[in-house]
């Protein structure tokens, strides 16, 4: 499980956390993330309460309840309800836990209710945010903010994230980004977008063909390929510093993957002949060669505990996802079914991998347990045009993956780790592929 | 008589003619050119004809030149334009690759100062990662048989594009059929 790292700073700003009451996580286990048939639990969220009134205040609650609105939303497992069912108005008999008459929400359906409030002055705001427990009567979480009014959409997923932790034990994917590939006037460049597909930025210039991005545990770091210098390469940045290392043997040198916690890498590199995979240091150089086998060895993934890989290899004729135990060597087979199994991604609980199948044709995603034996794959996307590069979402609740079903052209799409929610994560001119989602880096680095 | 006075004097400017663009060995025969009217007539007859053939001749080695320049543009062109083709999943060179790699290999002993680029393609049905190393075994089967018919390696150089550059773009069986392909190009 790759942990929530505090370290992060709001950047320039202040940030005030009033404990005003704190649950025990072990306490409220409301949602499990992992069940497959979960019901989305219905959240309330109230307007936010202006506190003087002005016109920029109001402004500021405005789009600060829009953005929680839609954190919640994107979770999968909460239900924003429509505020046309509610029965009272917090926003104007008051947002605490002793002002709300939790009866006004059970009688609608609500299970959980957020009151926020907010002040605005010379382009600081200061807000309070509750959640409560509405069967319970009791705060779930209860926090106060203040930062820069341009901090606002950090502030929310920050509280979005301890509500997170409160219902599942696990802070989830507020604190997360993706990177991606995108065709930018005929070639394929490196971006980087916030969880939600929000803000995304293009991050390399190669104007080249680039590929199989790969950020490092603390989000620092990216790996990718590109042809930039006529032929498959491993770019390994350092993204905010711009410095880094380029592998460049002979022959491919792809499909890198950094192990959780750190600095090093898993790649495929073909300079002895054969595709074979490497556990390589940030600068490119050869700790050792994992795989030896006849046959194709590719996209090697961590296991959350990085003690063992995921890959495909066609060593038995035909592709199949492998894992292999990274001290004691030993392989298991863990795909079966079909002839052509690729692009393992490890759940972040260590128990399940997603990756891409094709049967008559189609391309589709499907998860299979680790432990081989325990369960057959299930499919997850289905008669949607083809889908590829399954990615999990830092707290292993939503899988993130490329779609061509929207017109044949490939789109990044997210759906819930049950294959259920399956949505456009963003629009961007072009054609989208190969995303990879980061651990939780925090909020301070979105760049 | 006036006739012979005529045919005398077109003799004479033909036979002048003929006097500067004929070589050297036809002087002689031309140096009297008006002292035996009938010898003179048979002269220039005769060089006429030799001109003809010689002009023909020329003409000939002209077009076996072409031609031979032709198929020589063909066969690098054949070099060039003739790829190797691959089934679904597979790097197994058939038949038909293995004749064409024969092909290849006599131009490349026709050409010994030419190095190549193979480049290894794949159809987009598969996955990106999975067809980068598809395609270098692609070109790496190509390599091999290749050497093994005498080429040096040295020579051969590689690159793999999976599925990046395919030469059609549409979604059909035949140009999934193009794209799984072997691709040489001169460096």
């Amino acid at each position: 499980m790759r942990m929530f790292s505090w370290k992060s700073k709001l950047l320039g700003c202040l940030l005030v956390c009033l404990f005003l009451s704190q649950a025990q996580a072990k306490d409220y286990d409301y949602i499990s993330i992992s069940n497959p048939f979960l019901n989305k639990t219905p959240i309330a969220v109230t307007r936010f309460k202006a506190f003087s009134g002005h016109e920029a205040e109001v402004q500021a609650g405005l789009k600060a309840e829009q953005i929680l609105k839609d954190g919640l939303n994107f979770t999968g497992y909460l239900k924003v309800m429509d505020p046309n069912a509610f029965l009272s108005d917090p926003a104007e008999s008051g947002i605490q836990l002793g002002q709300i008459n939790f009866k006004d929400w059970t009688a609608i359906g609500a299970e959980l209710l957020i009151t926020g409030g907010i002040e605005e002055v010379g382009g600081q705001v200061k807000m309070q945010l509750r959640c409560m427990d509405t069967f319970n009567t009791r705060m779930v979480v209860g926090k106060i903010y203040s930062a820069p009014v341009s901090q606002i959409r950090g502030i929310i997923h920050r509280f979005c994230s301890e509500v997170s932790k409160a219902l599942t034990g696990n802070y989830g994917v507020f604190g997360s980004k993706l990177s991606f590939v995108s065709t930018v006037k005929g070639n394929k460049e490196i971006f980087t977008c916030e969880f939600d597909g929000f803000n995304p930025r293009q991050v390399t210039t190669h104007k080249s063909i680039s590929l199989s991005p790969s950020w490092s545990h603390d989000g620092k770091w990216l790996a990718y390929v590109s042809y930039a210098k006529g032929k498959p390469d491993i770019y390994i940045k350092n993204i905010k510093e711009k410095r880094g290392a380029i592998v460049n043997y002979d022959g491919i040198n792809i499909s890198p993957d950094w192990m959780p916690g750190q600095l090093k890498l898993a790649a495929t590199l073909s300079f002895s002949g054969s595709q074979e995979i490497y556990l390589l240091t940030k600068k490119g150089e050869i700790i050792k060669r994992i795989t030896k086998s006849w046959g194709v060895n590719v996209s090697p993934r961590f296991s959350p505990d990085g003690s063992k890989i995921a890959f495909t290899s066609s060593r038995a004729g035909t592709p199949q996802i492998y894992i292999q135990d990274l001290d004691s060597g030993e392989v298991n087979r863990i795909t079966f079914t079909g002839k052509y199994n690729t692009s393992p991604s490890w759940s972040p609980d260590g128990k399940k991998i997603a990756y891409v199948g094709i049967e008559k044709n189609k391309i589709n995603i499907f998860v299979i347990p680790v432990d081989s034996g325990s369960g057959l794959p299930v499919q997850l996307t289905m008669d949607q045009g083809d889908n590829e590069d399954p990615t999990w979402s830092p707290d292993g609740s939503l899988i993130a993956f490329k779609s061509n079903r929207q017109g044949g052209v490939g789109r990044l799409f997210v759906m819930t780790a049950a294959g259920t929610d399956q949505r456009r994560l963003l629009t961007l001119p072009g054609e989208q592929s190969e995303p990879d989602w980061s651990g939780s880096t925090g909020f301070d680095d979105r760049y | 008589m006036k006739r012979n006075l005529w045919m005398n004097l077109m003799m004479a400017v033909l036979v002048a003619g003929l006097f500067m663009t004929v070589s050297c060995a036809q002087k002689t025969v031309v140096s009297e050119p008006t002292t035996v009217e009938d010898k003179t007539k048979a002269d220039a007859e005769e060089a006429a004809r030799l001109e003809a053939e010689r002009i023909k001749a020329q003409e000939l080695e002209e077009k076996m030149a072409r031609e031979k320049e032709a198929k020589i543009a063909a066969a690098k062109n054949r070099f060039l334009n003739q790829n190797i083709h691959f089934e679904y999943d597979s790097a197994e060179l058939s038949s038909m690759a293995k004749m064409i790699l024969k092909e290849k290999a006599e131009w490349l002993s026709a050409n010994p100062g030419v190095s190549v680029m193979i480049e290894g393609h794949c159809d987009e049905r598969g996955t990106t990662v999975y067809n980068l190393a598809l395609g270098e075994r692609r070109a790496q089967a190509c390599k091999n048989y290749l050497a093994d018919l005498g080429v040096s390696s040295s020579r051969l150089s590689m690159v793999s594009y999976g599925e990046e550059k395919p030469l059609d773009p549409g979604k059909t069986e035949e140009a999934y059929r193009k794209n799984r392909r072997a691709q040489f190009v001169i460096k």
